[in-house]
């Protein structure tokens, strides 16, 4: 039971970085690296400014804002100086670990009680409620996906969303409809990357520290989610998808939380965990092809 | 409507692939001009369009749309005065979107992209009325995903897409190149009837011959980056093939010798 909690709650958290990823891989088809940056650089500012005093929620507010900066940069870059896509992203993300070490002063911040009401994150208030922690983030977390799941299927279906969607698909003739495809990319990596910095924020006040190397490998813990709801849910539908992104992120944790409980397994596999969960969901529509195949084949032959 | 003056445009300059594709390009085409523009492979047919749709911006020259100054503006600020189809099917709509998402973002050409609807209810009569003339029957199949229609249809549906916000200018660059020979003529057909009624000023790039000389009122042959042969109203009507392809092979042929005097 404890894992399972553990794995929905990790899993909303980072149901909201899916959510960024799927922006950036899926809606503007231009993978971005600049992830793993954002998310310590969206950890280590809440950490810095709730272990400083703040109020976690403008915390949190902040560190989304530094995330949006990281994602400015890369598509100012990539638009801009006409750096390919993924250099641009590797610059963001390395200049990021030396910028997260400025913010945080050190590169290890904990997230200790303090003030009279000994708050230490955007949960506390919750626990006071009478929640238990682990409640407390759950629900937190989930009305935090449930707001910036609706904001986001509504601007998708904007005009400028829909402006977005088309420059993805294809950038000639969204010029040709008199559409700035820079603005548009620009635009998509800040919202992208301000909600990886928002899973950052969460992740660190959730786990209690931030350090700058928490974010090592997250890109592909956000691609898993979004791989994991594509090949299990087979949907079309914008706000459809969006639903999807938040299980297969859980199913992800969940995955990885009874994998990490094997006795020959140890924490420190989670990635090649990860690596190896992304691979078989790649190739498992492969697979599956491969041996429909003379089905298929009798079907057409009937005919 | 649209006036160019003494563009020039070298492609790579001060490399050994440099090539000069424009020689100073002058044209002045009349509001309702049809315009036809034939001439053989890299002649500079497609960068003239591309000049005046602004994918490259020209080393010298000038060129205005209906007295507005559009040399230096970017291809997406220039767009609200042009209306363009291209060749390839693929590239004049978003195939993920579907009709009436993609008829939405042309009919918003040249404004703001705001935090409204992408599509207000009663657009969609409006669209279902303009697909309708193409007969095509796309008019019952708004919500249906663009990449599931032909070449052909999505063709005809770029055309109604270039002209449903009327543009000052409508640029065909061979739009129906890459259509099989019992489509193409039907595109055609539909594009000239959309640019009759609302009497659209146009240039046209065909390799057909009699599809230059049936269509528009004037036509004009490039080579070498340069205008040839301009020929409209009653010359252009009494024009045959065979005097076309006559002047084509002319003008080909002084453009080599001019360049044997060159390598001489
Ligand atoms: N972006 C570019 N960079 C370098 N060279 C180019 C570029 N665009 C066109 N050219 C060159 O300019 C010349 C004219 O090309 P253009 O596409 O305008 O010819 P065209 O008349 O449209 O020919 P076609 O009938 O084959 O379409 C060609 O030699 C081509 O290689
Ligand atoms: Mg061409």
């Amino acid at each position: 039971m404890l894992i399972v909690q553990g794995a929905v709650s990790l899993g909303l958290i980072f149901s909201l970085m899916a959510m960024g990823v799927y922006l950036t891989f899926r809606v503007l088809e231009m993978p971005d690296l600049s992830a793993e940056g954002s998310i310590i650089l969206g950890a280590g500012t809440a950490a810095r400014l709730v272990s400083g005093g703040f109020n976690p929620f403008v915390a949190t507010f902040i560190a989304t804002l530094v995330g949006c900066v990281a994602g400015l940069v890369t598509g100012v870059l990539h638009t801009k100086f006409k750096i390919p896509p993924i250099l641009a992203g590797i610059l963001t993300m390395v200049a990021s670990y030396s910028v997260v070490i400025r913010i945080m002063g050190t590169s290890n911040v904990a997230l200790l009680p303090h003030g009279p009401n000994r708050v230490t994150s955007v949960f506390t208030f919750l626990q006071e409620a009478g929640l238990s922690r682990q409640a407390a983030i759950i629900l937190l977390s989930a009305v935090m996906v449930v707001v910036v799941g609706v904001v986001l299927y509504c601007f998708l279906g904007t005009e400028a969303g829909s402006a977005m969607r088309a420059t993805g698909n294809n950038r000639h003739m969204v010029k040709a409809q008199g559409i700035s495809t820079d603005a548009m990319v620009i635009l998509c990596l800040m919202i992208s990357n301000g909600l990886i910095g928002l899973t950052g924020a969460l992740w660190a006040q959730q786990q209690g520290f931030a350090s700058v190397d928490m974010g090592i490998g997250t890109i592909v813990i956000g691609l898993a989610s979004v791989i994991i709801a594509e090949v299990l849910f087979r949907v079309r539908n914008v706000w459809a998808r969006l639903i999807t992104l938040v299980v297969g992120s859980i199913i992800y944790r969940l995955i990885i939380a009874l994998a990490l409980n094997l006795d020959f397994l140890s924490p420190t596999d989670l990635r090649l965990l990860t690596a190896v969960i992304v691979t078989i969901a790649l190739t498992l529509p492969l697979i599956v092809e491969k041996f429909s195949k003379p089905i298929d084949k009798t079907k057409g032959r009937r005919k | 409507m649209l006036q160019i003056e003494n563009l020039n445009k070298t492609f790579n300059p001060g490399t050994p692939i440099e090539n000069h594709v424009l020689h100073d390009v002058s044209l002045r085409l009349e509001e309702g001009d049809y315009v036809t523009l034939i001439g053989g492979n890299g002649a500079g047919k497609s960068t003239l369009l591309g000049g005046v749709a602004g994918t490259f911006l020209p080393d010298t020259g000038k060129i205005t749309i209906g007295g507005t100054d559009v040399t230096h503006l970017a291809e997406h600020r220039r767009a609200v005065y042009l209306g363009r189809v291209f060749q390839d099917p693929m590239t004049g709509t978003a195939a993920n979107m579907n009709i009436e998402e993609n008829m939405a973002l042309a009919y918003r050409r040249g404004k703001r992209r705001g935090l409204g609807w992408y599509i207000r209810a009663k657009e969609r009569d409006l669209y279902r009325e303009r697909l309708s003339t193409l007969e095509l029957g796309l008019e019952n199949r708004l919500s249906d995903k663009v990449g599931l229609l032909s070449g052909g249809q999505r063709q005809a549906l770029t055309l109604v897409m270039a002209t449903l916000k009327q543009p000052r200018v409508l640029l065909l660059d061979e739009h129906t190149a890459a259509l099989d020979p019992k489509t193409a003529p039907k595109v055609l057909e539909i594009g000239s009837k959309i640019i009759e009624a609302y009497n659209l000023t146009t240039m046209m790039v065909t390799h057909n011959m009699r599809d230059a000389i049936r269509h528009g009122n004037r036509l004009i042959m490039m080579s070498g980056g340069r205008i040839v042969l301009d020929i409209s109203g009653e010359e252009k009507q009494k024009l045959t093939v065979e005097e076309l392809v006559a002047k084509f092979s002319q003008a080909s042929d002084e453009e080599f010798t001019g360049d044997q005097a060159l390598l001489g």
